[in-house]
């Protein structure tokens, strides 16, 4: 393929539906609470809130948007996808959305649907009654898949595995499905920078599991499920930037110093325009990667590369913009920004680092490393 | 109303009638001016038909089809983007009569005299005087940063006519007759050695009051819609992929691997990925105007790309090493148009640098998106109810 040739133009604007779409996930999130309650959940070891799932999953059925539908799915795709990932940034929800409907239902996706065992778990996760984790490093990208020697070993920094009722394990045997509670299975959890999103270290040590494919898929389905993730995640980062500017706007009209609004200042509004001109350029990169995953298209791993080199640096200023301008109150623990500063830096690490992608650009448009 | 099935009609009559092959290039400009063509979206008798502007895409590929000539546009930008829609808004109808066709055409350019050395960012301040004598006025004054002066017929320019009204008071606006014995045109030469630009000083020129637009003391209101049509003028285009500054330097990076070096590598990633974004971000823009929800994307993506062309060619300039020292050419020119990639990377690199400044700085622009796009409050102001003659300067 030529690099520079574009064989479709993608579509980004939203549609109607994901209007509606969006709309609907806003209101739920809004229902459900605001974001600083998340802290206090957090500590009391209780993260997951099992009615935001239900509600988000079961309820709404966006947890099946990328699974046909005689697969039990709603049968849309990563354009919608992308519109809840926004939604759920927008409001730092903490929902293993991204790890279980994304990564790990594209690796199902990816493998042969036909076969049973692999059709019933896409039922399951499709209808949010369980939700599985990829048993990867979440910091590893579409271009870095390990694979473990056999059903048995150690790995830590995996997203989402103390809450998930199925771990995927890719093996050099196969891809299996091994229950997280049956035995021989260890999920320790760490303490992660992002308070929404748990982290443990998995360890198999004579655990058994069904088999979902051979050596031959386990491979290309994992970098299957890492490409939607890695693509998806750059909306997740974009509600986050547009929670953080948005926030910050409001802010610095009603704070007062020296006796003006302090977002009357130039030297705190050129900050904001310049991240509203972030925010707006992480749409059109987001909106890009979410289509063209939808399209199928080989440009998707440009795509998605582009969007993750750029996004992830744009939620963390974001945060860190909105840190600084509220001032003392940005500093402490009631307020919500502390949230989105740590999850816009956790994913910024996560499904492949900004760096990596920006070389995977490279790569893909033909700009070669020296020497 | 007409419809894109007439409009093609018509420009098949229009082909027909004035074979482009055997006819010369005005004359053809003209009859297709006259057959309402030029830019449907204006009026019957003015070159238009009053139908739909999204319509003229209709008319100008089937023109192009049939090999027929431009009005080359980009030569006569400040005409079409700028006088003419303000002539349309404000002019008489003696004033539209006798300036549209040929600014269309191209037989008249135009250029704009609003900058002065004392009024760059803060244009309201300006001070080139218009004082009324009978039927004419007499204008004295600098401007400054004028494009095209050199060849222009005409130009749209603005007075201060009031000194004691606050400065956005007390503006007239005029067309003023570049031929005029009092009007005198200097070359200002560059930072790239060239010369864009011009220098436009104003000694005792006469402007009949028939040549004003707008009322006395409205000056600034029409200015509005000058500048305003500029913005729109400004990005719209779809632009392919390397299809900017990135492409000459991706291109060399491809061609010379002896001039790699990794720290160069990854700001070349860096600045490839933003370019490609911002490419993506205009194309957004495009499609919600296609769709008909303009965003205000618009109004920061100058400023993106501002940015990215200075950074890119400076980039550039670097990856060259020992070529980076030299410069292709300072000789004196008058380019009629900026050409960024028909030159080299150091040219690029000292003409982008106005990419910041021109069209309003990037300062501005970022209180314009922080005010009119956040709402941000604005900066109180010591300068609107005091007359324009007590300002400090």
């Amino acid at each position: 393929m030529n690099p520079l040739s574009e064989p479709r133009t993608p579509d980004l604007l939203y549609s109607e539906t994901e209007d509606d779409l969006r709309a609907a996930v806003r209101a739920l999130l809004a229902d459900l609470g605001d974001p600083s309650r998340v802290a206090v959940r957090a500590e009391e070891g209780d993260l997951y809130d099992t009615d935001l799932w239900k509600a988000l999953a079961a309820d709404m059925g966006v947890a099946g948007l990328l699974v046909p539908e005689e697969l039990g799915g709603q049968g849309a795709s990563h354009r919608e996808v992308a519109v809840v990932l926004e939604e759920l940034g927008r409001a730092v929800a903490p929902a293993p959305y991204l790890t279980s409907a994304v990564v790990a239902t594209e690796v199902l996706l990816g493998c042969d649907t036909g076969r049973a065992e692999v059709a019933h778990l896409l039922r399951e996760l499709a209808s949010g009654r369980r939700t599985a984790a990829l048993v990867g490093r979440f910091a590893a990208g579409p271009d870095d898949v390990h694979l473990w020697p056999a059903l048995d070993g150690s790995l830590a920094g995996v997203a989402d595995a103390a809450t998930a009722d199925v771990l995927l394990v890719p093996t050099a045997g196969g891809l299996y499905a091994v229950e997280r509670d049956g035995a021989g299975v260890s999920v320790v959890p760490q303490i992660p920078l992002d308070l929404t999103r748990p982290l443990a270290e998995v360890t198999l040590d004579g655990a058994t599991g069904t088999l979902l494919a051979g050596a031959d898929t386990t491979r290309a389905a994992v970098r299957r499920g890492l490409l939607a993730g890695a693509g998806l995640l750059a909306s997740e980062q974009l509600g986050l930037a547009e929670w953080c500017l948005e926030e910050t706007v409001r802010y610095t009209k009603e704070r007062h110093q020296f006796n003006r609004p302090v977002g009357s200042f130039q030297a705190l509004k050129h900050r904001m325009a310049q991240l509203w001109l972030e925010v707006v350029s992480s749409r059109a990169a987001a909106r890009n990667a979410a289509d063209t995953l939808a399209a199928g298209s080989p440009e998707s791993p440009l795509a998605v590369a582009l969007a993750q080199a750029y996004c992830g640096r744009v939620a963390v200023h974001a945060a860190e913009e909105c840190v600084q301008l509220h001032g003392g109150i940005g500093m402490t623990w009631e307020h919500p920004a502390h949230l989105y500063l740590k999850r816009a830096k956790a994913d910024s690490i996560a499904v492949g680092s900004s760096g990596a992608h920006r070389e995977a650009v490279g790569r893909l448009v033909g700009l070669p490393v020296p020497g | 109303m007409t419809d894109a099935a007439e409009l093609l009609t018509r420009t098949q009559e229009l082909l027909a009638a004035h074979p482009p092959a055997t006819t010369e290039r005005t004359d053809f400009l003209k009859a297709r001016f006259d057959a309402g063509l030029a830019w449907v979206h204006y009026p019957v008798g003015l070159g238009g038909l009053g139908a739909p502007r999204d319509l003229q895409a209709v008319v100008d590929a089937g023109l192009a089809a049939a090999g027929a000539p431009d009005n080359d546009p980009r030569r006569i930008g400040i005409g079409l983007g700028m006088a003419a829609p303000t002539i349309l808004r404000y002019g008489t109808e003696e004033q539209k009569q006798r300036l549209l066709r040929p600014l269309w055409v191209g037989e008249e350019v135009w250029c704009q005299l609003f900058s002065e050395p004392g009024a760059g960012s803060d244009l309201a301040a300006l001070g080139t005087r218009a004082v009324r004598d009978g039927d004419t006025w007499v204008v004295n004054g600098q401007k400054v940063w004028t494009s095209s002066a050199h060849l222009a017929r005409w130009a749209i320019l603005v007075t201060r006519t009031d000194p004691d009204q606050p400065k956005h008071r007390g503006m007239t606006y005029f067309v003023c007759d570049m031929t005029d014995p009092g009007v005198e045109v200097r070359p200002l030469r560059q930072i790239t050695g060239e010369a864009e630009f011009n220098e436009v000083f104003l000694s005792d020129v006469r402007i009949p009051d028939t040549m004003r637009l707008g009322e006395v003391g409205e000056g600034w209101k029409v200015a509005q819609t000058t500048l305003m049509n500029e913005r729109v003028s400004i990005g719209g285009a779809r632009i392919p992929r390397e299809g900017g500054m990135i492409g000459p330097v991706a291109t060399t990076w491809r061609e010379r691997p002896e001039l790699r070096t990794h720290a160069l590598h990854q700001r070349l990633l860096d600045l490839y990925v933003e370019a490609e974004v911002a490419r993506l971000t205009g194309e957004r823009l495009r499609q919600q105007l296609v769709a008909g929800q303009p965003g205000p994307e618009g109004s920061g993506m100058k400023l993106a790309f501002a940015r990215l062309n200075q950074e890119i060619s400076g980039l550039e300039v670097e990856l060259r090493g020992e070529e980076g020292l030299l410069y292709d050419d300072w000789t004196m020119r008058r380019p009629e148009l900026v050409d960024f990639t028909g030159r080299d990377a150091g040219y690029r690199y000292l003409r982008s640098k106005g990419n910041s400044i021109e069209g309003g700085t990037s300062e501005v622009l970022l209180n314009i998106v922080a005010e009119r796009v956040l709402g941000l409050p604005a900066e109180p102001r010591t300068d609107k109810d005091v007359a324009w003659k007590d300002l400090a300067r």
